[in-house]
């Protein structure tokens, strides 16, 4: 028998993240549980960063996802505490970040090239497209590409 | 440059008690609001696309970190974050005066960040082992966030003070200029950030060999809601929208 709980915690565990929509909020460790107390479901999320400005798009989704399949009496608490790493990206997950084109987190050193997978590429700015990526050039084919920060 | 002229309070006039928790949290969070709306600013105008992403960045980081507190704050006070934030005037703000300095050149932005990110990397420790937990989670984040942000800051220091002459006399400049906002860093509890704080900027100093600024006369006021003019402009720009249209949502 699905219990409740576990009924909505699968249809928020298939809610994505919206910069980076291969990726769901569970692959990326942003989920950290989905309760039931009482009527409501009470969804816990962290932040990748303090300020990340996904949030607010996630916690929306998840309101509507969890509304779209009958669940109605719905809350969203945001926790700060484990702070969030980029150690909880599973390995599905950065194969997947790969497959999309963004190396995934590892240390600088060993970044590779998500296109053509040679491991020689530098650094040309540390702060890219959203505030978790820097933007590297791969030396070997030359095209540049997003890397996911160690963080 | 323009001396920052100064409201503070007038000698031996009482000023109200702010000691409570609650109202030193408001304070952090007030610190973090202003200097991510001082961020904001450069946005478009950077120097660089990447400085212009990067203070973008850490302006976010500031910015989360300030919602967070108030939230929790407001938990207990019954208030709503936009309340603290676009419903107080310049009098009932509680941030230092470093940060609502203007931004200035790309110098002056630089070094007083670089003197906010050396306090708060003593600050979020400390705060990180609070029996609050909420407050405690917030700070264990806000900590890696602010060694980012040092690693930024401290790394500008080093390129603009052996850079160019110009370089060099700006970073130099701004030294001098923004030296009286930091003892106000450290009044009544923060005493214990001091030698940390010390410690870090002498190591800067020598990596750079610049001069230690005179301790002159220190400006003080910001905690207690005495602030330089500049904050004023800083609000009326901030919360012109919810002045505007009263409880505004998007």
């Amino acid at each position: 028998m699905v219990t409740f709980a576990t009924h909505a915690h699968e249809i928020v565990a298939r809610v994505v993240d919206p910069e980076i929509p291969v990726l769901t909020i569970e692959d990326l460790g942003v989920l950290r549980g989905v309760d039931q107390v009482g009527e409501t479901v009470v969804v816990t999320i962290t932040p990748t960063y303090s300020g990340c400005p996904a949030m607010g798009q996630i916690e929306d989704d998840i309101n509507r996802a969890l509304q779209r399949n009958g669940f109605t009496d719905t809350r969203i608490d945001v926790v700060y505490q484990p702070a969030w790493t980029t150690e909880w990206m599973s390995d599905e997950a950065r194969r997947k970040l790969e497959d999309f084109g963004i190396a995934p987190p590892t240390a600088p050193s060993d970044v590779r090239c998500p296109k053509c997978r040679e491991g020689e590429s530098r650094l040309i700015a540390q702060f890219g497209s959203t505030a978790c990526k820097a933007l590297m050039v791969c030396s070997v084919c030359g095209d540049p590409f997003d890397y996911f920060k160690e963080h | 440059m323009s001396d920052a002229v100064v409201s503070g309070a007038p000698q031996g006039m009482s000023l109200p008690k702010v000691d409570t928790p609650e109202a030193a949290l408001v304070g952090h969070a007030d610190d973090n609001l202003v200097l991510a709306h001082r961020l904001g600013e450069w946005i478009s105008k950077a120097p660089e696309l990447e400085l212009d992403i990067a203070l973008g960045n850490f302006a976010l980081d500031h910015l989360g970190v300030a919602r967070a507190l108030y939230q929790h704050v407001g938990t207990a006070e019954g208030k709503t974050e936009d309340e603290y934030a676009m419903g107080r005037t310049d009098r009932e703000f509680r941030n230092i005066l470093l940060v609502e300095q203007p931004n200035g050149d790309f110098a002056e932005t630089i070094v007083r960040q670089f003197f906010v990110d050396t306090y708060q990397l003593q600050l979020w420790p400390d705060l990180a082992g609070s029996d609050d937990d909420v407050v405690a989670g917030i700070a264990a984040k806000a900590f890696k966030e602010a060694q980012y942000h040092h690693r930024f800051s401290h790394g500008w220091m080093l390129r603009m003070a052996g850079g160019t002459d110009e370089s060099r006399q700006r970073v130099q400049n701004a030294l001098d200029h923004l030296w009286r906002f930091t003892g106000e860093i450290f009044e009544g509890d923060a005493a214990i950030y001091r030698d940390g704080w010390d410690g870090l900027v002498d190591d800067m100093l020598g990596e750079t060999g610049l001069t230690k600024p005179e301790d002159p006369y220190q400006t003080t006021g910001g905690r207690v809601g005495y602030h330089t003019e500049h904050l004023g402009y800083l609000l009326t720009e901030m919360q012109w929208m919810q002045r505007t249209y009263p409880g505004l949502e998007w």
